[in-house]
């Protein structure tokens, strides 16, 4: 640039640099302003369409079970309690198996080289589209959770969260799929935060005579906790947000059911089915579910954010 | 300062650059609107403008309710909906509107139970399908009416749209006309809540459910089980008929069908005659009554026409019925209603 001619050494005195706006601090100012004022829009887009449905549903929106938009009725709690028990049943199955392999990267059982490789193989997961995930789940998990479903039914159908018939497209379905796309953000989050752990730590903990068993899951886990937390906390948010690979396994069923093995829906399934279609009082309902969806993620955010404050807090004397 | 003022003026250059864009010379037609008859569409469009080089026609296949919406909003030159336009939404359309049915399908019962491929379904048995009251495919109601046919005792997956679509409506409208049961609990209309079963996205998102489970059973058009080899059920008509899907069947439901005077709309929801299928629907092309562009109108006219007459041909091969001469013949008298 031509201004960069002129400006010779003689020119960085301080008096001469301090004169106009500094160029660097009025970028990161409007770049900041702007991802606020993004978020502020989204809000308000969704909310001014959401309105007539607000006005008319109110909080029976959040009660009430019946999604019928012939008759102009809407009720989103089934797919609230969808978006909910598909993300957590993703945790249940991701979270032990996301911090086993997270420990085992970070000790030293297998030498760096190859744990580099198991590290970037996990982490290569979270590259992967969410509709291939969905091809692979119709083309893997279905035909499994059709044969292995049909004998819980059969043998263990008198408890309801197994009662039949199994469906192939179910709860079950996409909550195994969800857990292994969360997968990689727990690894690698936790595993960050084992790596963390002062060396000190560990050596004291060996001092005392413990073993490494005990190091690892009285000393190291606790002291990383925090980390494990915020990494539960991102893959719940983005299991709940996650919409492709959902909706082509979940089998999109706008009714509760206690049966794992039987379809269900979320959210963000419900939107991206119906929107194209959806006029008058249907889009304004969808745009309801929209902004249901985007306070409950930020409040699952809200509160990980207020559990890892006191974990640090709690953690903060052996830092 | 002087820093700054580069960067100002760069931005301005790529703002600049951003926005210029150039005009073409050829008349551009935009279309958007039902996915069922689209892939008919796409080949007339192909064959249309190989002959007419100097007009481009862009159909998306975006849905019928996106397509009247866009349609309304005078975003597209044409819009296309198997659901027709109802009169509140002809109403919000100040230019006014013709319906052209311009093709027709059947919708099937198509189904996925391993050795069986000949499959009857009674009216009785269908709509307890469809309603979650016949959950096993060896239930009597299926059995009674497929003699020597070997049923499994496996659980039917009734497979349906999540989204809302032309077919919803009119495989509802028929299971509504047939059954005031139905009626009731479920109703007609392009985005319903069924009482059981398995959902997914578009004609091509059914076929794959269908496909992936076992024992499943699920409403496609013709085209989408033709094309996806899957077995379809031979259904019971109002005479009592088991009649199965082909073009002529079709075609004798269409015959059927009376046409209110001065609007192309109509469905033959419950038709009768011995050889008559009982699903089967036009599709419509929604065009402006007055065309503000007198160059855009003149093409789209000229298109349909094309597609109305010489069009026709194509129908069978992608799976669809071409249209009886009379409906032919209404609907060129519509077309020259439009300005």
């Amino acid at each position: 640039m031509a201004s960069d001619e002129r400006t010779g050494p003689a020119d960085h005195k301080i008096g001469k640099t301090k004169r106009g706006p500094d160029l660097f601090m009025v970028l990161t100012w409007v770049a900041s302003v702007a991802a606020v004022a993004t978020l502020l829009w989204i809000l308000e887009s969704i909310v001014t369409p959401a309105w007539p449905a607000i006005q008319q549903t109110g909080l029976s929106f959040f009660t009430s079970t019946a999604w019928d938009a012939n008759r102009d009725r809407y009720g989103a709690l089934p797919f609230l309690i969808g978006t909910a028990v598909s993300s957590l049943i993703a945790l249940l199955f991701a979270l032990p198996l996301g911090v086993f392999i997270a420990l085992f990267l970070s000790e030293n059982f297998l030498p760096l080289g190859i744990r580099q490789v198991i590290r970037f193989v996990v982490e290569l997961l979270a590259a992967i589209p969410s509709v291939v995930y969905g091809l692979w789940g119709i083309a893997v998990v279905i035909p499994i959770v059709q044969q292995f479903g049909g004998y819980l039914s059969d043998s263990l159908g008198f408890i309801p969260l197994f009662s039949g018939p199994a469906t192939g497209n179910s709860m079950i379905t996409a909550s195994l799929v969800l857990a292994i796309m969360v997968l990689p953000t727990i690894t690698a989050i936790s595993r960050t935060a084992l790596v963390a752990v002062p060396p000190t730590l560990r050596e004291g903990s060996y001092a005392v005579g413990a073993t490494r068993w005990e190091t690892i899951f009285r000393v190291l886990v606790p002291t990383a906790a925090p980390g494990i937390v915020a990494a539960t906390i991102l893959a719940f948010g983005r299991a709940m947000g996650e919409t492709m690979a959902v909706a082509m396994l979940i089998g999109n069923s706008p009714r509760l059911s206690w049966s794992l093995l039987s379809p269900a829906g979320t959210l963000a399934g419900l939107l991206a089915n119906q929107f194209g279609e959806a006029h008058g009082l249907q889009l304004s309902a969808l745009m309801y579910a929209a902004l249901a969806l985007v306070v409950l993620t930020l409040f699952v955010n809200m509160a990980g954010e207020a559990v890892l404050r006191r974990a640090e807090k709690a953690t903060a004397g052996i830092r | 300062m002087k820093t700054s003022k580069a960067s100002f003026l760069f931005l301005g250059a790529l703002v600049t650059q951003l926005l210029s864009w150039s005009a073409s010379a050829t008349t551009q037609l935009q279309g958007a609107g039902a996915t069922f008859p689209a892939p008919l569409y796409q080949r007339w469009i192909a064959e249309y403008t190989k002959a007419n080089p100097d007009v481009q026609i862009n159909y998306q296949g975006v849905g019928s309710g996106a397509g009247i919406k866009q349609f309304t909003q005078n975003l597209v030159s044409f819009g296309a909906s198997d659901a027709a336009m109802t009169d509140k939404e002809i109403a919000a359309v100040k230019q006014g509107v013709v319906l052209i049915p311009a093709t027709a399908g059947s919708i099937v019962l198509a189904y996925n139970i391993p050795g069986v491929d000949n499959l009857k379904l009674s009216r009785e048995a269908y709509i307890g399908i469809f309603l979650g009251k016949i959950t096993k495919w060896n239930d009597p109601a299926i059995a009674k009416t497929n003699e020597g046919v070997k049923l499994p005792n496996s659980a039917i997956t009734v497979c349906e749209r999540s989204d809302g679509s032309g077919t919803n409506f009119v495989f509802t409208k028929h299971l509504s006309a047939i059954s005031p049961e139905f009626k009731d609990k479920v109703g007609e209309g392009t985005s319903v809540t069924w009482p059981t079963g398995v959902a997914g996205k578009g004609n091509d998102g059914v076929t794959a459910l269908i496909k992936q489970n076992r024992g499943a059973i699920g409403y496609v058009e013709y085209g989408y089980a033709q094309h996806n080899k899957l077995p379809f059920a031979a259904l019971q008509n109002k005479a009592g008929e088991f009649v199965t899907a082909t073009t002529a069947s079709g075609a004798a439901t269409l015959a059927t069908t009376q046409f209110p005077p001065n609007l192309l709309r109509a469905w033959p929801s419950d038709p009768d005659g011995k050889e008559c299928y009982p699903i089967a629907t036009f599709t419509w092309l929604l065009l402006y009554q007055k065309y503000e562009n007198a160059q855009i109108g003149e093409a789209v006219k000229k298109f349909v026409n094309w597609g109305l007459a010489d069009g026709q041909k194509f129908s069978e091969d992608l799976g669809y019925i071409p249209l009886p001469k009379e409906v032919v013949d209404k609907c060129l008298e519509a077309l020259k209603t439009v300005q």
